[in-house]
């Protein structure tokens, strides 16, 4: 049953194999011509601004966490919806407690004012 | 087109749960619509969910086997988690009491932590019923995560901000040695449902063998003595205990570690049967262990919150003992003691309450000095407390710990009983500090910020009655807690 993974090794290894040998052969006998510029980090070939490392606002995770919650209960309606018929009246009613409960959360997350920017 | 036929529901098994869901949802809206800053009445809101919960408890209690199952077997409200569900409500309403008046003290009065409680006390609701490992396991989470942001509540202070995370990063590290342990015994038995379990390895007792399934019962032992704070898993405890706002503490310590204990007790007891031997060696060893750490390094603690924790965790030793024992009485200690310790426990947190000042201020056990003279009935309560917590006798706390030493003596665990009473007695060293802080130093403050509001006054007027009542009478609970394991 092991022997199915061999093709995943050997591509495993010729990457590795590749990425490794590329990086070893260039510098061997690649020519070095360091300037100021080349030394420089590399942003989308901007100059670069600042460090990396700054704060972000909170916002942002509150907006991030808010969207995974209801991006989820977008993900449980879909199969609900093929099966819609299939489930009759209970999985309507299932599904409208479900949906409430997240409304509830809905509007406490409004009503706190975590939806808005400023 | 066939229709997918409706599994067996049945909501009358999960009454409580819902009722208190719904109390958590409404309390959560009216908290945002009510303007004002007092948020009192939603703490007299809750209390009123937690009645209604508990009268759902007590009419279902003896309900017949149609009435408890539900969810196609994955919830059996039984005798036993009906007890397990009045502790879980016991302390939740003895904190809702205590809570107010801190949180106004600590200036982190926010409305939220009525909902938060009402939903771990759900969730813990949800574990104590769960048949199904991934019940369970919701349960567990609906409990962690609602504890995790309670740890967390007060938000100016850096240390309980320091126990949220840290009880977050290792509940989930914890949570994931139990996930893993299910998916182990599901993958060795084919089944996450506690009674095909058992089923299953009656059936093939080659599976008995089987490393797979061992290591799952093991993981899962390990998943569970996180959450009931056994050593060596006990890590997370004292500062999180210490960190955490006193109220939450006091609930942490009673609620959750009873709710870890009903399903460690379910999962074992009923779904590993056959293997009795070995987790019963294996729970010696963590007893053992439990109680010795945590009475040891109770003795040298200054704080008097995190020498609770480091008490607590020998209390989770001395119902490891009853539960090594693996008999109905032990059993039936542990319900008893559980019940026992919520009342002593949330009580003795109550006077820290009272006594702390602002910035969690004050809770140094040389912080009591004097007490007895200029707050006498504050002092004795506190003493009635700690003794109970030590085990003397006319209070509960010797009840609960005769019945589960008895029980290992029954089951021929004499030495795990003699290591018990040895601890027991260190114990008592550590608890008596506190006493002779309160009565036998000179006070050094006069204690005139010590306000006992009516509230505080019910909880340690429900406290002492849970302590002293079943301390000398305690039939009437013992043979309760002896009908709920009467499986």
């Amino acid at each position: 049953m092991l022997g199915a993974y061999l093709p995943i090794i050997v591509l495993v290894a010729v990457a590795a194999a590749f990425g490794l040998g590329s990086i070893i052969l260039s510098s061997l006998i690649g020519q070095k011509k360091p300037s100021d510029v080349k030394m420089s980090p590399y942003e989308c070939g901007c100059d670069p601004v600042g460090s990396a490392r700054e704060r972000f606002s909170i916002k942002f995770y509150i907006i991030a966490m808010l969207f995974i919650l209801f991006d989820i209960e977008a993900v449980f309606l879909y199969p609900w919806a093929v099966l819609f018929k299939r489930l009759g009246m209970f999985g309507l009613m299932e599904m409208g407690v479900f949906i409430v409960i997240l409304f509830v959360g809905y509007i406490y997350v409004w009503k706190k004012g975590a939806l808005e920017w400023e | 087109m066939e229709t997918i036929p409706m599994p067996a529901i049945n909501f009358a098994a999960v009454m409580p749960e819902t009722i208190l869901s719904v109390f958590a949802m409404v309390l959560l809206l009216v908290n945002v619509f009510v303007p004002g800053k007092q948020k009192a009445y939603l703490a007299y809101l809750s209390l009123i969910g937690i009645i209604a919960a508990g009268v759902s408890v007590f009419n279902a209690w003896d309900a017949p086997l149609a009435l408890r199952e539900g969810f196609n077997g994955s919830v059996l409200q039984d005798n036993f988690s009906l007890f397990f569900k009045g502790i879980f409500l016991v302390s939740a309403a003895l904190t809702l009491l205590i809570s107010d008046q801190y949180l106004n003290r600590e200036n982190c009065n926010h409305g939220e932590i009525y909902p938060l409680i009402l939903l771990s006390t759900a969730g813990m609701m949800l574990m104590a019923s769960g048949t199904d490992l991934m019940t369970i396991f919701l349960g567990l989470e609906v409990l962690s995560v609602s504890l995790y942001v309670l740890a967390g509540f007060n938000r100016d202070n850096v240390k309980s901000n320091e126990a949220g995370l840290k009880y977050f990063l290792l509940g989930a590290f914890s949570t994931g040695f139990l996930l893993y342990g299910m998916a182990l015994t599901y993958g060795a038995t084919g089944s996450t449902k506690i009674g095909s379990i058992a089923s299953f390895v009656a059936q093939n007792a080659a599976v008995t063998a089987n490393p797979l399934f061992l290591v799952g019962m093991l993981l899962m032992a390990v998943g569970f003595s996180f959450k009931i704070a056994a050593a060596p898993f006990h890590m997370w405890t004292p500062d999180v205990y210490e960190g955490a706002p006193t109220p939450i503490t006091a609930f942490m310590s009673a609620g959750p570690k009873a709710a870890g204990f009903a399903a460690f007790i379910r999962v074992m007891i009923f779904a590993f049967p056959t293997l009795k031997a070995d987790w019963s060696d294996l729970l010696w060893i963590l007893a053992v262990l439990t109680m010795t750490v945590g009475n040891i390094i109770a003795l040298s603690q200054d704080n008097i919150k995190r020498m609770l924790a480091y008490s607590s965790i020998a209390h989770a030793g001395y119902a490891l003992v009853g539960f090594a024992a693996g008999n109905a009485e032990g059993a039936a200690g542990i319900l008893f003691y559980m019940l026992s310790y919520a009342f002593m426990n949330i009580g003795a947190f109550a006077i820290i309450v009272l006594i702390g000042k602002k910035g969690e201020a004050n809770n140094n056990i040389a912080d009591f000095a004097g007490l007895g003279f200029r707050r006498p009935v504050l002092a004795l309560l506190m003493a009635i407390f700690l003794f109970s917590l030590a085990g003397i006798p006319p209070m509960v706390g010797f009840v609960g710990k005769f019945y589960l030493f008895s029980a290992a003596i029954k089951s021929g665990f004499i030495w795990l009983a003699i290591i018990g009473v040895l601890n027991s007695a260190a114990s008592v060293y550590y608890y008596l500090r506190v006493m002779v802080y309160m009565y036998m130093k000179d006070p050094v403050e006069e204690f005139d910020w010590v306000k006992v509001t009516p509230a505080i006054a019910l909880s340690l007027l429900i406290s002492v009655a849970g302590v002293m009542i079943p301390g000398v009478v305690p039939g009437y609970l013992l043979q309760l807690a002896q009908k709920a394991v009467l499986f």
